[in-house]
């Protein structure tokens, strides 16, 4: 490290800081990821493929209230960082530690929901529509709990006086599952017919 | 972040998101799909905007990244068009409709 701090923050050749620039790569990266399985259950409903008559059998309001914690959690993430901005690290650390409490909270409605359906005989094997909810939540999900940890150490370098632009960077990352998780409400729980 | 720009309301930016989720869960009520098409999926992408411009600051960052995404959404198009045939075309001589008549599904469990 160089006395200007990390490469993330100062080497910008494209005018935007290498960190920056590399958190929007994974992003783009990530699209084709959620975005191919996205564009492959919506071919096979407009198929008419049998079983996605099941996404009547999801629990609406268990997906409201988890879409209602992620835009939450957007929100103390990005305040986290406006805190940092202004050199607030105390702050900073309370909104981060917020989002992964609002994370946690997600993790146990979706763990709630995925029991309820695997108790009345609805696994991954069920059908073509079972499929696709559980690899595109369950994906989803550990997306979720990366970025949980990922704050986590994030938060106890900004409390020591170091990294603060990985505030931004993991924002811009929680945003994007947070964007992820607002298109997989509509296709699976709203959607049912 | 090293480039100065005003914040926008985040907090106003989470009522209005909140407005949009409400509305989307209300949709369906009305039963009418084409409306619970543009509640669920239209609002899904207004939603979408306001968090990537606002809390992703898209709205602040250089076009190279705008290219990135576009390049990114226009590749996924491909993939999109690329197979839909594939699925949605069952007609034809050489197709099996192996869905329908569950024979690749065995194979495959």
């Amino acid at each position: 490290m160089s006395m200007r701090g990390p490469i993330a923050t100062h080497r910008s050749a494209t005018g935007i800081p290498t960190g920056r620039l590399g958190t929007w790569w994974l992003l783009a990266s990530e699209i084709f990821i959620f975005g191919g399985l996205i564009a492959c259950f919506i071919l096979f409903k407009l198929n008419g493929t049998p079983g996605f008559e099941d996404a009547s059998l999801t629990s609406v309001t268990a997906g409201a209230i988890n879409t209602f914690v992620l835009l939450t959690s957007s929100l103390s993430v990005v305040l986290a960082h406006a805190a940092i901005e202004k050199g607030d690290r105390e702050k900073s650390f309370k909104y981060i530690w917020y989002t992964i409490g609002f994370g946690l909270v997600f993790l146990i409605i979706k763990t709630y929901e995925y029991t309820g359906k695997i108790i009345h005989g609805h696994t991954i094997t069920d059908n073509l529509f079972w499929s696709f909810y559980y690899t595109m939540t369950g994906l989803h999900a550990l997306h979720v709990i990366g970025g949980m940890v990922i704050m986590a150490l994030i938060s106890f370098d900004i409390r020591k006086g170091y990294n603060f632009q990985r505030v931004e960077l993991i924002g811009i990352y929680w945003h994007f599952v947070d964007l992820v998780w607002i298109f997989l409400f509509p296709l699976f729980y709203i959607a049912n017919f | 972040m090293s480039e100065t720009h005003e914040h926008p309301n985040y907090v106003k930016i989470w009522y209005w998101l909140l407005v949009l989720l409400a509305i989307s869960v209300a949709g369906p009520m009305l039963e009418v799909p084409a409306l619970t098409l543009i509640t669920a999926f239209g609002i899904a992408i207004i939603k979408s905007f306001l968090v990537a411009a606002n809390y992703m600051h898209l709205k602040f960052e250089k076009k190279i990244i705008w290219l990135l995404l576009i390049l990114a959404l226009c590749l996924l198009g491909v993939f999109f068009f690329g197979t839909a045939p594939d699925i949605m075309m069952t007609e034809g001589d050489q197709w099996i409709d192996c869905i329908a008549d569950k024979s690749c599904i065995e194979q495959r469990l």
